[in-house]
């Protein structure tokens, strides 16, 4: 194995279709229109020496390195800056040139620190590469004179360094952080001589407006900034090109090692859906892996008040077997059942199922994506025949109007974040829906043009409101109508909308928003070009988020805006894995593929290829188990890498289900909330101790390759077949190469999927089949998938959940940048530097009156039950709307959240909770309570 | 919501029932009962059966009409 080099063009690609044909250095090259003569070199293997330039950033022209001769023409211009012309011969290679860039060279030199074989970055330099290249030899001006080497360091940042005598002004950062990233949180301060890279205003970088997306020291050709854990460990040696574990974005990195330690993560250019661009927690925060508290032996108890025991796999596995069939005999075979993870791989929660379905012989196995995007599965399937969203990230760059309903892309998914701030900057016109002002809704170079600020539980009103405007101002696309949708259902859904109680003047008294605003929403989505809409949780998690989900399904398919680039629907799913542990029949109701379970020739295929008889009734989902387990008929569980106590709502309820299990199996990195119930403990490994496949928004298919034989021994999905083959039901996989293959022959969507093919392609989307050989970026091309696109009623109906005396405010929940869901592995991370601590966001207003003041601690109650935790005076929620977190345990925003659901999936209403704050000098009983059960738990005896 | 596990399942087939609501009478009822049906655990069917063999109270109309259509479950 050896470093994965990807060649640096120097400046981006040029889309022209238009192609021009020049002589370069003697060699004809022919190349698009408005491709600079260095990527046009690049192109035929001539690397013209820079340093300013890197093809992930515009031109800039400032070192002077690269010029080149053009004959016929004066000077020596700079290639990077100077586009291809029809028949121009260049020279990048003569006595002048050479001349030039050695006393160019000798220049930056003589102000550069010369520790070279102490140098972080000593062979990972392009300042050095450059030296070399030009074959600097001496430098003539000596050290003496007034220079930079003496300036110090700033190591704020958890990560990198910044030092500041290795900076040779090139700009690069800071246009990264402008062009890649759009934070803007960098500036060379000062002028002339005095030039320096400046964090914000001359701040440390911790301290700055930096989001640590790590695209500044990705784009530094010294050692100024550089990973501390190259300065700490060394150079790496060899990568592996592999898939983030994080978000649904699923960016691509190369994992670069020495021996088995992972030296840094560096986003990878040729990643489909980052396309080279990351955030602080792909990018950084993957220390979780190694951290202290990985649990790397199985355990057992009989007793979740006795202190674990820690056993061999053999005995682990045995006993959880014993236990699931020992249940089984004496509550029925619909007794025990499983959660599948949104973490791991496509392959694994295939395993999981499949066990549940062929081992335990029921339906009962569900997934995290019931708590947050089931009613996308459900929504646009019923409406378009795809329980999926419809493009691909790229499309983005075509997109004119953007409609971003209860998402927080900057936050959640920051790398299409990136992406769509970049299109916003180039022009494209922003619409925010949401109760909270999100970053994106204002931030540098970015205005929103309008933001709805909705009373949260109010989408569907919003909405519809929307839909409203467009039929009754005209603004249909009929002819997309009536060629591509039920024209009858349209009909009777234009109707509907169009009812006066619909109109956003109507709603405006519930929704909050003013009339004016949705109006002029509506007209700028419905005329503006390529409308695209991207959701999130803000969408679904509500007792309609399922409708939701239709009705912004008919507002595209009322304006068109569906089957090419820039358009579509799209949901920005929340974990790696969501997209593909639902493709993968994690839901109790269906089977790989999105086929329900009654359908008897799906079923059939199943069976034959199994070996072995399938249930035919739909399982239990989640919540539904917590209240069976609660009721006494639901006895057992295997619940592989998801932390359902702290993710699930109403906590209370969840762990007295949890606590009424006579078995529950956890499989985990770590002793999560979860586990504090569970009788038998398997180690879980992660993402880069395993092969397999992740999906991710996009329905991109990619691999995740192993880069050091795993911790615990196993690969989850081996662990799992172990399980399977205790409990009678055979599988003998050598490779989830394997278990793809089986998936590929049983899923009609993936038939054309497997491992050679995503080696050669780098990723797929699917569908990939016989028509689709090389998958499917965008959905809907022409027709339906279901046929004709179905229009559906969406009536607006209030949640339960009501403000009233008792409990005034409306609390929502969502996620902050640095951490990670339940937060299990950012926490073991220096993310924590950002994030310490959940805190509840409260309108100045609301504190007043309260008599809380920003940092107070308070608390915070609901019908549900009560926690505390501090309070941050914020005027981006709107009075009566209170915010907080969910990443961290000892806060356990779930304890407030309250288990009224979505009426089609039982997805949680975690967006609207109504409570009341008040001040609080300390923890209450149920904190207090939990951490006593929760040190209790986690005893491990002395062997 | 209640955490009794009738209450809730009677509270649930309503808001199914309301989803649907705005459809015609009887596509309503139909999309009610498919729904239940296609998504409902054997031994949920069975408690709210139960519950609509002792009166169904608390059930909306068009809850109620699609339930008294619906076949038991089969057992496991």
């Amino acid at each position: 194995m050896s470093l994965v080099h990807e060649i640096d063009y120097g400046t981006p690609a040029s889309k022209s279709e238009k192609l021009v044909t020049l002589t370069i250095d003697g060699m004809t090259v022919q190349v698009p229109e408005g491709t600079s003569i260095m990527r046009a070199a690049m192109e035929v293997g001539n690397q013209i020496p820079k340093l300013c330039a890197t093809d992930m950033l515009d031109a800039f022209g400032s070192c002077r390195l690269c010029l080149v001769e053009i004959e016929g023409r004066n000077g020596t211009p700079a290639s990077c800056t100077t586009p291809v012309a029809d028949g121009i011969v260049v020279k990048t290679q003569t006595e002048r040139l050479k001349k030039i860039r050695k006393g160019v060279m000798e220049l930056y030199i003589s102000d550069h620190p010369l520790d070279c074989l102490t140098c972080s970055a000593n062979g990972d330099c392009e300042l050095q590469d450059m030296a070399g290249v030009v074959g600097l030899r001496d430098v003539r001006y000596g050290y003496q004179g007034e220079n930079h080497t003496k300036l110090g360091k700033d190591e704020s940042n958890p990560y990198f360094t910044y030092e500041k005598s290795k900076c040779i002004v090139c700009n690069r950062c800071v246009r990264a952080c402008e062009e890649v990233q759009g934070t803007f949180a960098l500036t060379i301060s000062g002028r002339g001589f005095d030039s320096r890279v400046s964090p914000g205003m001359d701040e440390s970088f911790l301290s700055s407006e930096c989001v640590s997306c790590g695209a500044c020291v990705q784009s530094c050709p010294t050692a100024t900034l550089n990973e501390k854990a190259m300065y700490n460990i060394g150079t790496p040696e060899h990568s592996v090109v592999t898939t983030c574990a994080y978000c649904g974005v699923g960016c691509t990195f190369k994992a670069e090692m020495r021996g088995d330690e992972l030296v840094r993560m560096v986003p990878y250019k040729d990643g489909k859906a980052n396309r080279g661009h990351s955030c602080v927690k792909g990018r950084f925060a993957y220390g979780y892996a190694v951290h202290q508290d990985r649990i790397l032996k199985p355990m057992i108890r009989s007793s979740i008040h006795e202190p674990w025991k820690e056993v061999s796999y053999e005995e682990a596995i045995q006993y959880a077997a014993s236990e699931f069939k020992r249940i089984q005999e004496k509550y029925g075979k619909r007794s025990v059942g499983g959660i599948t993870s949104s973490r791991c791989t496509n392959e694994e929660t295939y395993l999981v199922q499949k066990l549940i379905r062929g081992g335990f012989g029921n339906n009962n196995v569900d997934t995290c994506a019931r708590v947050c995007h089931s009613p996308t599965g459900y929504g646009l399937s019923v409406t378009y025949g795809t329980s999926a969203g419809t493009q691909d990230f790229d499309s983005i760059e075509e997109s004119d109007v953007v409609l971003i309903i209860g998402a927080n892309p900057t936050d959640g998914h920051p790398v299409f974040g990136s992406r769509l701030k970049k299109r916003l900057r180039q022009g494209a016109k922003l619409i925010v829906v949401d109760p909270r002002r999100t970053d994106v809704v204002r931030s540098p170079h970015i205005e929103a043009a309008y933001h709805l600020p909705l009373r949260p539980g109010t989408n569907v009103a919003i909405v519809t409101a929307l839909a409203h405007v467009i039929v009754t101002e005209g603004l249909v696309n009929e002819q997309f109508v009536r060629e591509r949708c039920d024209w009858e259902e349209f009909q009777e859904w234009a109707a509907f909308v169009a009812e006066e109680r619909h109109s956003p003047e109507a709603v405006e008294k519930y929704t909050g928003v003013p009339a004016d605003a949705v109006r002029g929403a509506a007209r700028l989505y419905a005329t503006g070009g390529n409308g695209a809409i991207y959701y999130g949780l803000g969408v679904t998690e509500h007792s309609q988020g399922s409708t939701t989900v239709i009705a912004i399904a008919n507002l595209a398919m009322a304006t068109g805006n569906i089957g090419r680039n820039g358009v579509g629907v799209n949901p920005l799913r929340g974990q790696n894995n969501v997209q593909g542990s639902c493709d993968m029949g994690s839901f109790p109701h269906e089977l790989p593929g999105y086929r329900h379970i009654s359908d008897d020739a799906t079923r059939a295929a199943f069976e034959a290829l199994w070996g072995v008889g399938l249930d035919d009734e739909p399982g239990l989902r989640i919540p539904n188990m917590f209240d069976a387990a609660v009721e006494g008929t639901y006895k057992g569980m295997y619940v592989q890498g998801e932390d359902i106590l702290q993710s699930d709502p109403d906590t209370k309820h969840v762990s007295a289900g949890l606590a009424a299990l006579e078995c529950l199996v956890v499989q985990d990195l770590f002793l999560n909330e979860t586990a504090n119930y569970a009788h038998v403990f398997l180690p879980g490994c992660s993402f880069l101790e395993k092969d397999g496949t992740f999906t991710n928004a996009e329905r991109r298919i990619q691999r995740i390759r192993k880069v050091m034989a795993p911790k615990n021994g196993y690969a989850d999905w081996e662990v799992t077949q172990m399980l399977s083959n205790a409990l009678g039901f055979p599988m003998n996989y050598s490779h989830p190469g394997e278990i793809m293959d089986e998936i590929a022959a049983l899923t009609p969507s993936f038939a054309g999927v497997n491992y050679k093919l995503l080696d050669e392609m780098g990723s797929v989307q699917w569908p990939c089949n016989e028509k689709a050989p090389e998958g499917t970026p965008i959905m809907h091309i022409g027709g339906f998938v279901r046929g004709k696109g179905k229009f559906m009623l969406t009536e607006y109906v209030p949640t339960d959940e009501k403000t009233g005396p008792r409990f005034p405010l409306l609390l929502t929940t969502g996620r902050i940048l640095s951490q990670y869901n339940v937060g299990a592995q950012t926490r073991r991370t220096e993310n924590v530097v950002w994030h310490a601590e959940d805190v509840l966001e409260i309108h100045a207003h609301d504190a007043e009156v309260r008599g809380i003041r920003d940092g107070d601690f308070v608390k915070l109650d609901s019908r549900a039950g009560s926690t505390s935790l501090r309070a941050v005076i914020s005027d981006r929620v709107a009075p009566g709307v209170v915010y907080t977190t969910f990443h961290h345990p000892v806060t356990q925003a779930n304890v407030v959240t309250t288990d009224y659901s979505d009426w089609a999936t039982n997805c949680p209403e975690y967006k609207v909770t109504a409570v009341q704050v008040s001040p609080s000098n300390g923890p209450t009983q149920w904190q207090e309570e939990y951490e006593n059960l929760s040190r209790t738990s986690r005893r491990i005896a002395a062997e | 919501m209640s955490h009794n596990s009738t209450e809730k399942l009677v509270y649930m087939a309503n808001q199914i029932a309301t989803a649907f609501a705005a459809q015609k009478h009887e596509a309503a009822v139909e999309a009610t009962r498919t729904h239940i049906k296609k998504f409902w655990d054997p031994r949920m069917r069975s408690k709210i059966a139960e519950h609509v063999a002792h009166g169904g109270e608390g059930l909306q109309p068009i809850a109620r009409e699609a339930l008294e259509g619906l076949q038991a479950p089969k057992a496991a």
